[in-house]
């Protein structure tokens, strides 16, 4: 792929991870969700 | 002429709302029996029912969690490491591929428990204190306790165990101890999670002298914001709506992602809220766990839209979602109201339209012992 | 934020290699997905589209991940797709064969 393609790839993954919070809304296919943050004792 | 549909945003959290094909945040109680009497304890913990799940049963149990793929279940009691099969269970799980996260006071993590528990794979582990030092700690767990998990974690720590996790309910007297623990997180390379407590179980009783004011909230709210490397179990979205959301989904859960089954198979919406109300039916019940999560009427009804009731005119009501339920179920607060603890002081002004003598749930079981573990000072 | 444990330096998401769903994660289809949670690292990451877990569960079966959007995705998608991976490579949900 080109070099700068690349390059924009992992900024926008950067971007993504900087984004905060356990539901990064940013991408309308891919949420990473925070296990620890569904209420639950444990 | 085609109509530009926009493509709907899959927001997670409206689908987590309406359920999902099995929990996330499985909790499993697996005895009534501890060998603690702490003063909070939202299972009212103490003795063994005598119709506790077999060892058998238990392993059927893990195999439904297999089966729907629970990717981990959150093991807690009373005190699981009480019940003689606890290991068995432990490597039946683990073995079938079903994660464990388990919440011990520590007094059985002996060294070569610990060291048994360092070469098992798929086992976190969760130790309960509830201050920095022993007299903040003993005053609610009990004389002993806190140098029991010390201990506990000091074996942990010599086994090569890694990573565990130290789990304090917040109260009056911890809420100034923040750093403190924070401190004891890290010199063990502990998470430290901090938990809200909530008036269920014995909790009821102790709420009113235990429960942190509103200005130790805002100094938690403040304090957790400035460390979102500490965990809370979004335990506390009722403070979200003093600024910015704290981590985590900041709603309630309860039978949408997560449930409890608890030690005698009974199936409730959460933790917090053992009580008939709550219960949803009965692993041993023809159609097991599968069958209530998918088809229990309580459930269904928890995964419906629910009405913020008298919250819907607040501007806080999307940050806070009203707050948690068992909170207000177990102060005697409609469900469709402010929780006990609202930020905006809601719950308050509620809470005196209540009166002084509202009659309160009462729990149908208690299998808390003779002893007592008073209300202590701070030595 | 997740709880999850040091992870070591990731490979840059490379399309024209052969991908794979990573062996310690478990993936649980949902009404609108699937679930994946990583038993090493303890995330938990929800893949939103059927497309998109079809693409994740098909990635050992093609050549190179290029090939299997390509096979996959749905028209006109392919670059978010792509990038979509390249999300998923950094969460370790899938990894290099």
């Amino acid at each position: 792929m080109p070099e700068d393609e690349t390059v924009q790839l992992e900024a926008d993954a950067a971007a993504a991870e900087e984004g905060g919070g356990s539901l990064e809304v940013d991408d309308l296919l891919v949420e990473e969700v925070s296990i620890d943050g569904m209420c639950g004792v444990y | 002429m085609s109509v530009d549909v926009p493509t709907q945003p899959l927001v997670l959290k409206d689908r987590f709302k309406q359920g999902l094909a099995a929990p996330i945040c499985l909790t499993w109680e697996l005895t009534y029996a501890c060998n603690l009497a702490c003063v909070h304890c939202l299972s009212s913990s103490g003795r063994r029912d005598p119709n506790e799940l077999t060892t058998a049963e238990a392993m059927g149990v893990i195999d439904e969690m297999a089966a729907l793929q629970v990717f981990y279940v959150n093991v807690g009691g009373g005190e699981p490491m009480v019940r003689a099969d606890f290991f068995d269970l432990l490597s039946y799980a683990v073995g079938r591929k079903v994660g464990v996260k388990f919440s011990t006071n520590g007094t059985r993590i002996s060294a070569p428990r610990a060291q048994q528990l360092a070469a098992m794979d798929y086992v976190d582990i969760q130790i309960s204190v509830d201050g920095a030092d022993a007299p903040t700690n003993d005053a609610v767990r009990g004389e002993g306790s806190f140098a029991a998990a010390r201990r506990a974690m000091d074996n942990l720590a010599a086994a090569g165990f890694g990573q565990f996790k130290i789990s304090v309910v917040m109260t009056r007297q911890n809420v100034p101890q923040l750093d403190a623990l924070a401190g004891l997180a890290e010199h063990y390379g502990a998470q430290l999670r901090l938990t809200r407590l909530r008036p269920s179980g014995r909790g009821a009783d102790t709420w009113e002298q235990l429960h942190p004011t509103a200005a130790q909230q805002r100094d938690l709210y403040h304090w957790l914001i400035d460390r979102p490397d500490v965990l809370t179990g979004d335990s506390f979205f009722h403070l979200s709506a003093l600024g910015d959301p704290l981590e985590g989904l900041n709603l309630c859960g309860a039978g949408r992602v997560v449930c409890l089954i608890d030690p005698v198979g009974d199936v409730y919406a959460c933790p917090f809220v053992i009580h008939d109300e709550f219960l949803a039916g009965s692993v041993r019940d023809r159609g097991g766990f599968a069958e209530v999560w998918a088809h229990s009427p309580l459930f269904e009804e928890l995964r419906s839209p629910q009405s913020a009731g008298a919250c819907a005119s607040c501007g806080s009501f999307d940050a806070c979602q009203g707050g948690c339920m068992a909170a207000k179920f177990f102060t005697g607060l409609p469900l469709d109201g402010p929780d006990p603890e609202c930020v905006l002081g809601h719950g308050e002004t509620a809470l005196a339209a209540l009166g002084a003598h509202a009659p309160l749930p009462s729990v149908r079981t208690d299998h808390s012992r003779a002893v007592q573990v008073r209300l202590g000072r701070k030595g | 934020m997740t709880n999850a444990a040091p992870v070591a330096e990731r490979a840059l998401f490379d399309a024209a290699l052969a991908w794979r769903l990573h062996p310690q994660v478990a993936l649980r289809d949902e009404a609108f997905g699937a679930l994946a949670y990583h038993y090493g690292n303890r995330r938990l990451v929800f893949l939103k589209s059927r497309a998109l877990v079809e693409l994740v569960r098909s990635l050992e079966q093609y050549g190179s991940a290029a090939d299997a959007i390509d096979a996959i995705a749905p028209p006109g998608e392919a670059q978010r797709y792509r990038a979509t991976l390249a999300r998923l490579c950094r969460s370790e949900v899938i990894d290099v064969r």
